[in-house]
C-alpha cells in the first residue's frame, strides 16, 4: 500500500510535466490541425535555457524562491521566442498547403533544433546539483516510508497554478475567445475581424512557454539533460494529448497524468526496461476502443 | 525604392536581429561545460554577434530586393519545367537512369567511396519505394517504417547466424516476417484516421526498438548481432582464400582478388531489389487492389459506398510495404555484417518519410531524386560531421516551404477512361 502511494506521488509529478507539454501539442493541433513535431525540442530548449540560468543565478547567491521565479520567467521568455520563430519560418508559409507538408517541415525543424543544440552545447549529458532538497515523510512506522519531496510539491503546485491561469486565459479573455473561434472556423473568424495569424502566433507562444516550464521542472526533477530529451518526452506528451482526446485542453492534462501514472506504475510493478513500451501499448489499446481519445469530440465526416 | 521603405526595412532587420539575439544568446552564447564538479559557463559572444549580424544582413537584403518572391517564382518555374520534362519523357528518363546505374561501377571515377554512397542511396531508394506504396498510394502516414526494416534485418541476421541458411533463403523469409509484423500492427490500428495512425506507427517503431534493446536472450541487446554471413555469388563466396573444397568468386572467374568484387556484387544486388520493388509497384497500381488503394487515398467514404473494404485494402498496402522494408532490412544486415538497435531509430523513419514526401507523394522518380538529394547533402557535409544533420533538416524545411508538394508533384491518375488521353 505504501509502495502504491509512493508510485502514485511519483506518477502525478511526472504526469504534470507531460501534461504541460501536451497542452502545446493539443493547442496547435486544435488551431491549425498539424502535429507540431518540433514541440518536444522546444521543451528541450526550455530545459537548456533553464539550466543555463540556474548556473548563472547559482553564482550570485540570491535566495532560492527568487531564483526559481527568475529562471521561470527567463525560460518562458526565451523559449517563447523559439516557438514564435519556428512557426514563422517553418509553418506559416505552409498554411493551406496539403496535410503532410507542415508535418515534414516540422520533422525537419525538429532535426535542426536537436542538432543545433548539440553543436552549440555539446553532446555530453549536463548534470546539475539538486537545488531543492528534503521532503515530507509519511507512514514512518511501516516498512516502506513514503517520501514526498518538496520538489514534487513545488512541481505539482506550479502546474496547478499555471493550469489555473491558462484556463482563465482560454475561457474568460478576448484572446482565449479568439483562439477558440479560430479552432472552430478560421475563415469565419478572419471575416469577423480577428487577426488569425496573430492568434496562431500567440498559440505557439503560449504552448512554448508551458513547454519551457516543463523543461525547467525536468531539469530540477531529473538533474541531467542532454540534447535528445525532447524526442521521447515529446512523443510521450503527444501520446498523452491523443489519449485525452486531441484538441481538448482538459484532455491534454488528463492524458498527461494518465501517461505519467501508467509509466511509473509499469516501472514500479512490471519492468523498468519496458516502461516506454507501456505508454505506447496503452495508447494503441485505448485508440481501438475510444478512437478519439477520452475527452475528444467524436468527429463526424460529412459528405 | 523610397526612403520610407528603406527605413521600414531597416527597422524590420533590427527587429530580426533582436529576435536572433534572443534565440542565439543563451543557447550559443553561454556554452555549458563540466569541469570537475558541476557545470561552468564559457561565454562565446563572438559567435553570437556573427550569427546575429548575419541574420540582420540577410533580412535586410531580403527586404531590399524582396528577393524571396523572385526566388520562389524562379524555383517553382524551374521545378515545374523539370517535372513537365520528366513527365513527358518519363520512359526515356527511367531507361537512361537505369543504364547509368548499371554501368556506374565501371566508370573511371568510381571508387570505393562512391560505391558505398551509391549503395546507401539505393537502399534508401528501395525503402522509399516500399514506403511509397503505403504513403504515396494508399495515403496512410506511417512514421514507424523503420520497424519493418529492423524486423527484416534482425530476422535475416538471426536465421542466418542460427541455421546458416544462404542469403537467398533468408531474404524471402525476412520479407515474410516483416509482412507478418505489418499485418500484426495494421489489424488493430488501420481503422484510425490519418494523424492517429501516424502517432501509433511511431509508437510501434519505438516499441520494436526498445524490445530489440532489452530482449538480451535473442537480440543480444544494445551490442547487436555480429558475424552475419556475407552473401555469396550463387554459392561462390567472396574470399581471398576459400575454405577446403570451395571455390571462391575470383578463382572461379580467374580474376585477381579484389575487395571491390563484393562491393560491386552488393551494388547490383540492391539495384535489382530496388528495381523489383519499382516494377512491382508499377504493376500493382494497374490491378484492382492498387486502384482501390489510390481510390481510398482520395475518398474513403466513396470507396466504402462502392463496396471496397477499407481495412482489408489498407492492410494489404501495409503488409506489402512492410515486406519490401523487410527485404531492404535483410540487405542492410548482409551488407554491414553487423546490426544493432542503434541503426533503427526514429530518425531513419523520418528520413524515409521525408524522401517520399519531398519526392512528391506517389511519384517513383521523385523518390529517386529526393534520395540522391538528401543523402547527397549529408555526404557533402560529411567532413563537418556535426553540421550535416542541421543541413539535412534545413533542406527538409526549405523544400517544403518552397515546394510543398514535393520535387515532382504530379499526381497523374494511373488509369484514364477511353478517349480521355489529354
Amino acid at each position: 500500500m505504501e509502495y502504491f502511494i509512493q508510485q502514485l506521488v511519483n506518477g502525478i509529478t511526472l504526469g504534470s510535466i507531460y501534461g504541460l507539454i501536451a497542452i502545446g501539442y493539443t493547442m496547435v493541433y486544435g488551431i491549425i490541425g498539424m502535429i507540431n513535431f518540433a514541440h518536444g525540442d522546444i521543451f528541450m530548449i526550455g530545459a537548456f535555457v533553464a539550466l543555463i540560468s540556474f548556473i548563472i543565478f547559482g553564482l550570485t547567491g540570491v535566495a532560492l524562491p527568487v531564483i526559481l521565479l527568475l529562471v521561470l520567467l527567463i525560460a518562458m521568455l526565451f523559449t517563447a521566442c523559439y516557438g514564435w520563430t519556428v512557426e514563422k519560418l517553418a509553418y506559416k508559409p505552409l498554411r493551406g498547403s496539403f496535410r503532410l507538408a507542415p508535418l515534414i517541415s516540422a520533422l525537419g525543424m525538429s532535426i535542426v533544433l536537436q542538432n543545433y543544440v548539440q553543436v552549440a552545447q555539446g553532446a555530453r549529458v549536463k548534470p546539475m546539483q539538486p537545488l531543492i532538497s528534503g521532503g515530507l515523510e509519511f507512514f514512518k512506522n511501516s516498512e516502506f516510508i513514503v517520501t514526498v519531496s518538496y520538489l514534487q510539491i513545488f512541481i505539482v503546485i506550479l502546474t496547478i497554478i499555471l493550469m489555473g491561469i491558462f484556463t482563465y486565459l482560454i475561457t474568460k479573455t478576448d484572446l482565449g475567445r479568439a483562439q477558440r473561434a479560430c479552432e472552430q472556423d478560421r475563415t469565419m473568424t478572419a471575416l469577423l475581424g480577428i487577426n488569425v495569424d496573430r492568434t496562431i502566433s500567440i498559440t505557439f507562444i503560449i504552448g512554448s512557454s508551458l513547454a519551457s516550464v516543463a523543461g525547467m521542472m525536468f531539469v530540477l526533477y531529473y538533474g541531467v539533460i542532454d540534447f535528445y530529451i525532447g524526442f521521447l518526452a515529446g512523443i510521450k506528451a503527444f501520446t498523452a494529448a491523443v489519449l485525452g482526446g486531441i484538441g481538448s485542453l482538459p484532455g491534454a492534462m488528463l492524458g498527461g497524468l494518465l501517461i505519467g501514472l501508467i509509466e511509473t506504475f509499469w516501472a514500479g510493478y512490471v519492468s523498468l526496461e519496458y516502461k516506454d513500451v507501456a505508454a505506447f501499448s496503452v495508447l494503441i489499446v485505448v485508440l481501438i476502443f475510444f478512437p478519439t481519445g477520452f475527452l475528444g469530440k467524436p468527429d463526424i465526416e460529412k459528405v | 525604392m523610397e526612403k520610407k521603405d528603406i527605413i521600414q526595412s531597416f527597422k524590420d532587420s533590427l527587429f530580426t536581429g533582436l529576435i536572433a539575439l534572443a534565440l542565439f544568446g543563451p543557447i550559443v552564447g553561454l556554452r555549458t561545460a563540466s569541469k570537475g564538479e558541476g557545470l561552468f559557463i564559457t561565454p562565446q559572444w563572438g559567435v553570437v554577434f556573427l550569427l546575429v549580424g548575419l541574420c540582420i544582413l540577410g533580412r535586410f537584403l531580403i527586404n531590399l530586393n524582396s528577393a524571396r518572391k523572385t526566388e520562389i517564382t524562379f524555383f517553382s518555374k524551374f521545378s515545374s519545367k523539370f517535372s513537365a520534362i520528366t513527365e513527358d519523357k518519363a520512359k526515356h528518363f527511367a531507361i537512361t537512369a537505369i543504364l547509368f546505374a548499371v554501368v556506374f561501377p565501371f566508370l573511371p571515377f568510381t571508387d570505393r567511396y562512391f560505391m558505398d554512397v551509391a549503395i546507401m542511396i539505393l537502399t534508401y531508394i528501395m525503402l522509399g519505394w516500399g514506403l511509397n506504396i503505403v504513403v504515396g498510394l494508399a495515403g496512410l502516414l506511417d512514421l514507424g517504417y523503420v520497424a519493418f526494416y529492423a524486423v527484416g534485418a534482425y530476422s535475416y541476421a538471426l536465421i542466418a547466424t542460427t541455421f546458416g541458411w544462404s542469403f537467398w533463403i533468408c531474404l524471402p523469409l525476412a520479407g515474410v516476417f516483416a509482412a507478418f509484423f505489418g499485418i500484426l500492427l495494421g489489424f488493430p490500428v488501420l481503422r484510425l484516421r490519418g494523424d492517429y495512425l501516424a502517432i501509433v506507427t511511431l509508437g510501434f517503431g519505438e516499441i520494436i526498438r526498445i524490445i530489440l534493446i532489452n530482449w538480451y536472450e535473442v537480440t543480444n541487446g544494445p551490442d547487436g548481432i555480429t558475424g552475419i554471413p556475407r552473401p555469396s555469388f550463387f554459392g561462390l563466396p567472396f574470399k581471398r582464400s576459400p575454405d577446403e573444397g570451395e571455390t571462391s568468386f575470383h578463382l572461379f572467374f580467374n580474376l585477381e582478388y579484389s575487395t571491390m568484387h563484393r562491393i560491386i556484387f552488393l551494388y547490383y544486388l540492391i539495384l535489382v531489389l530496388a528495381l523489383i520493388t519499382n516494377y512491382f509497384t508499377l504493376k500493382i497500381r494497374k490491378l484492382p487492389v492498387g486502384r482501390a488503394w489510390e481510390a481510398l487515398r482520395e475518398d474513403e467514404i466513396a470507396c466504402k459506398s462502392l463496396g471496397v473494404n477499407p481495412t482489408n485494402t489498407k492492410l494489404t498496402a501495409f503488409a506489402i510495404g512492410a515486406m519490401f522494408g523487410g527485404f531492404a532490412g535483410s540487405f542492410f544486415a548482409t551488407r554491414q555484417a553487423f546490426i544493432s538497435p542503434e541503426s533503427f531509430t526514429f530518425i531513419e523513419s523520418a528520413i524515409i518519410v521525408a524522401i517520399v514526401v519531398l519526392g512528391g507523394m506517389g511519384s517513383q522518380t521523385g523518390v529517386v531524386l529526393a534520395s540522391i538529394f538528401l543523402i547527397g547533402i549529408t555526404e557533402m557535409f560529411r567532413d563537418l560531421e556535426q553540421y550535416r544533420m542541421i543541413a539535412f533538416g534545413g533542406a527538409m524545411v526549405l523544400i517544403m516551404v518552397f515546394k510543398p508538394k514535393g520535387i515532382l508533384a504530379n499526381r497523374k491518375p494511373t488509369i484514364l477512361m477511353h478517349g480521355d488521353k489529354k
